[in-house]
């Protein structure tokens, strides 16, 4: 009797307290879900996607803008996929590239993005939508993303040939791969894939060891020593792979290669320390050695670049609100801030319309048209990367895109290509 | 016998076994079993994994297979560290227990072979390579001292390398317990040889070696099973031209071929078991403990 009205007096107290600390300790625990509970009084964004995409100058000025705090959750190019395959819950936006969409979209993961919800969907490049720079048709081997662009409804698990208001990615940030070179160390024009083999660089080559995006590398090279010419380099039948890694394991058991690299990073150390004096590279890491004060070309060669695009999705798990900022936020980056800021790093902007409204017009100039810089060229971070009268590596945006040859991509035998590339790297 | 209470103490323990070693172990010996596509795991009991493990390994026209070159290599960089370790380790043991007179001293240099430990061993690794580069210090020293004209090429990404990085990072592994039980080593046993007229060969082969051959073994133990499984290193090191099991396993995981990854890490695991029992079948190590 006298427990009940104890009850009664300290119960309401005891249980608040009780409510208040249940909360407590299950925001600590499910931290990684606490924006959710929140999200009503904080702006979060949890966004995957690989190092090289996430810079913390873009973050700072959505913040700035939007009000919207981008939590970076950076990982590898194959871990994004893993990590969308395996925790579609982690995330609430993701910046992935089209070729893995393959892998993606039948996993149904991903929601089908609503074209209608982007502001400047129309104004996206034609590269993306019909394969095409200045009106002319691009290569397309490989996972371009006209092929894999539009999906047949929100929540399917198929791609659609013809357009639909359900996009797979929107477009953010691509570019047209090369080789890079120490020009100070080799002292000759190169104007060809087939120098990677070139035993005159014996011991002085890379190339990067990430199966999908190496094999790319490994087949332009092939093509252009004159060895094979491939219907599709980026499908390849089981025996053109034999054929592609049988030319690169000799390659290798002669001693031609210095090193391999899978982390961005690497590539620039090869690179700076001349260690390797030419190699696969990504843009960003010509622009790490060269603001070191290291001459470093990213060489164009006749036949043609490698190319790749990103683009936003979102989780099929996502919440309404989380979608809204989403949206914000991509509409956001679409705008031209960032697409100036991306342009200025080397990369293209999906929409050029915007980015060239915020940048000078000698750095469009430089950029963009190929023209010799009026003034010196900086990066986004103040460091300069070419002085006054230098023109950009491989010239203008037509010059370069339109030169694509193939597109990373994933081939129907993928399993046989990482079991042979593994091979490679064990002979 | 046992009693009962005994067999209660042991309960956490064999609890904390069973959630993080037994369990998982299981989960990896059933996936190893499954299908997969890019983006699925299909649960299913097939010997494909393990197939294409062993393909062409039976074929012996075709030179070595994949896996079996990749194990030789492992196996050789095992070998190469092991007897380089166990030298420099039995020398560095017995040095502090049997040269260094005052225990003050021996804490203090025991103390100062584990300074490197300071740093994280990515560290440890990367540093090695400004030193041993084209253009590195020991390149560039040579050169100007004129011994070489030509920089030598294999001192970076080389078998050379990856071993030296093992021998750095994993040497005190072998220190450790051969110090211990070198220092459990009654000393008028020593006194007693060298009154008996033993040399100081004879004193080290026929008392101290087989005296701390439990921490030998040990050792041995910890370096063996930590270089088998390694990637990091060889990656590093080997400038990711060596192949490693590990890396294999890295690259399946990394393409969601969980299965295969799983195929090899079963094997992988009973290799590593098959020596640390041979070993235990040489010294029994719970009896010298």
């Amino acid at each position: 009797m006298s427990e009940k009205t104890q009850e009664k007096t300290s119960g309401l107290s005891r249980r608040s307290f009780m409510k208040g600390a249940g909360t407590l300790a299950a925001a600590s625990m499910f931290g990684g879900v606490a924006p959710y509970v929140m999200s009503s009084e904080k702006k979060v964004l949890r966004y995957l996607g690989t190092a090289v995409n996430q810079d913390t100058k873009i973050g700072e000025k959505a913040k700035e803008d939007l009000g919207i705090t981008i939590e970076y959750i950076p990982v590898t190019t194959d871990e994004v996929t893993k990590r969308i395959l395996t925790q579609p819950n982690s995330f609430d936006l993701v910046d992935t590239e089209y070729f893995s969409l393959k892998k993606l979209v039948p996993s149904g993961n991903l929601i089908g993005m609503n074209a209608k919800r982007i502001k400047e969907f129309d104004n996206i490049v034609t590269a993306f939508t019909k394969g095409e720079v200045a009106g002319k048709k691009i290569g397309d081997q490989g996972t371009a993303p006209k092929k894999v662009f539009y999906k047949d409804g929100e929540m399917s698990k198929n791609f659609s040939s013809s357009p639909t208001e359900w996009v797979t990615l929107i477009p953010t940030v691509y570019n047209a791969d090369t080789l890079g070179i120490r020009p100070d160390l080799i002292g000759r024009p190169i104007n060809t894939w087939a120098e990677l083999l070139n035993p005159e660089f014996k011991g002085k080559a890379s190339i990067l060891n990430i199966p999908s995006i190496g094999i790319m590398d490994a087949a332009m090279v092939v093509e252009a020593m004159g060895e094979y010419k491939y219907p599709d380099k980026g499908n390849m039948t089981k025996k053109e792979i034999d054929l592609t890694m049988k030319i690169m394991t000799e390659a290798k058991k002669a001693g031609q290669f210095r090193a391999f690299w899978s982390d961005f990073n690497e590539s620039v150390n090869l690179m700076a320390s001349g260690e390797v004096v030419i190699q696969s590279m990504w843009s960003p890491a010509i622009t790490a050695v060269r603001t070191k004060g290291i001459p470093c070309v990213y060489q164009p060669l006749k036949e043609g670049y490698r190319a790749w695009a990103a683009g936003f999705a979102l989780p099929s798990t996502i919440k309404g609100y989380q979608a809204d900022l989403a949206y914000e936020f991509i509409n956001w980056f679409l705008s031209g801030w960032a697409g100036a800021y991306l342009n200025r790093q080397g990369y293209y902007s999906a929409v050029l319309s915007t980015a060239k409204a915020n940048m000078e017009a000698y750095e469009w100039d430089y950029w963009m048209l190929g023209k010799p810089a009026a003034k010196d060229i900086m990066s986004p971070n103040g460091q300069k990367l070419a002085s006054a009268g230098e023109i950009r590596d491989g010239g203008s945006y037509e010059d370069r895109m339109g030169a694509v040859a193939c597109w990373n991509a994933v081939m129907d035998e993928n399993r046989y290509m990482v079991r042979k590339w593994n091979e490679f790297i064990a002979s | 016998m046992t009693k009962p209470t005994n067999s209660i103490l042991a309960v956490p323990f064999a609890m904390v076994l069973a959630t993080f070693f037994v369990l998982p172990l299981i989960l990896v010996v059933v996936v190893s079993f499954w299908d997969y596509t890019e983006y699925s795991l299909i649960p299913d009991l097939i010997l494909m994994n393990y197939a294409e493990l062993f393909y062409g390994c039976f074929d012996w026209d075709q030179g070595l297979c994949t896996t079996f070159a990749t194990y030789l290599s492992t196996f050789k960089y095992v070998f190469l560290t092991w007897c380089l370790t166990l030298v420099i380790g039995f020398g560095v043991a017995l040095y502090l227990v049997f040269c260094v007179r005052s225990l003050r001293m021996q804490i203090v240099l025991f103390l100062v072979c584990t300074i490197p430990f300071w740093t994280s061993n990515v560290i440890r690794m990367i540093s090695w390579i400004p030193l041993l580069g084209r253009n590195g210090i020991v390149n560039t020293a040579l050169m100007s001292l004129g011994i070489i004209d030509q920089p030598i090429e294999w001192l970076l990404y080389s078998g050379f390398s990856v071993t030296l990085g093992f021998v750095h990072l994993y040497t005190l592994f072998m220190v450790v317990p051969i110090f211990n039980s070198m220092a459990k080593i009654d000393k008028s046993l020593i006194e007693a040889a060298k009154d008996s007229g033993a040399s100081a060969w004879q004193i080290i082969t026929n008392i101290i070696i087989p005296l701390s051959r439990s921490g030998i073994m040990i050792g041995s133990i910890f370096v063996i099973t930590i270089v088998v499984g390694d990637f990091i290193t060889i990656g590093v090191l080997g400038g990711q031209q060596i192949a490693s099991v590990g890396k294999i396993i890295y690259v399946e995981m990394s393409y969601l071929q969980f299965p295969a990854a799983a195929a090899n890490a079963v094997v992988l695991v009973s290799i590593t078991l098959l020596m640390v029992a041979a070993m235990m079948r040489i010294v029994n190590v719970r009896k010298e403990l």
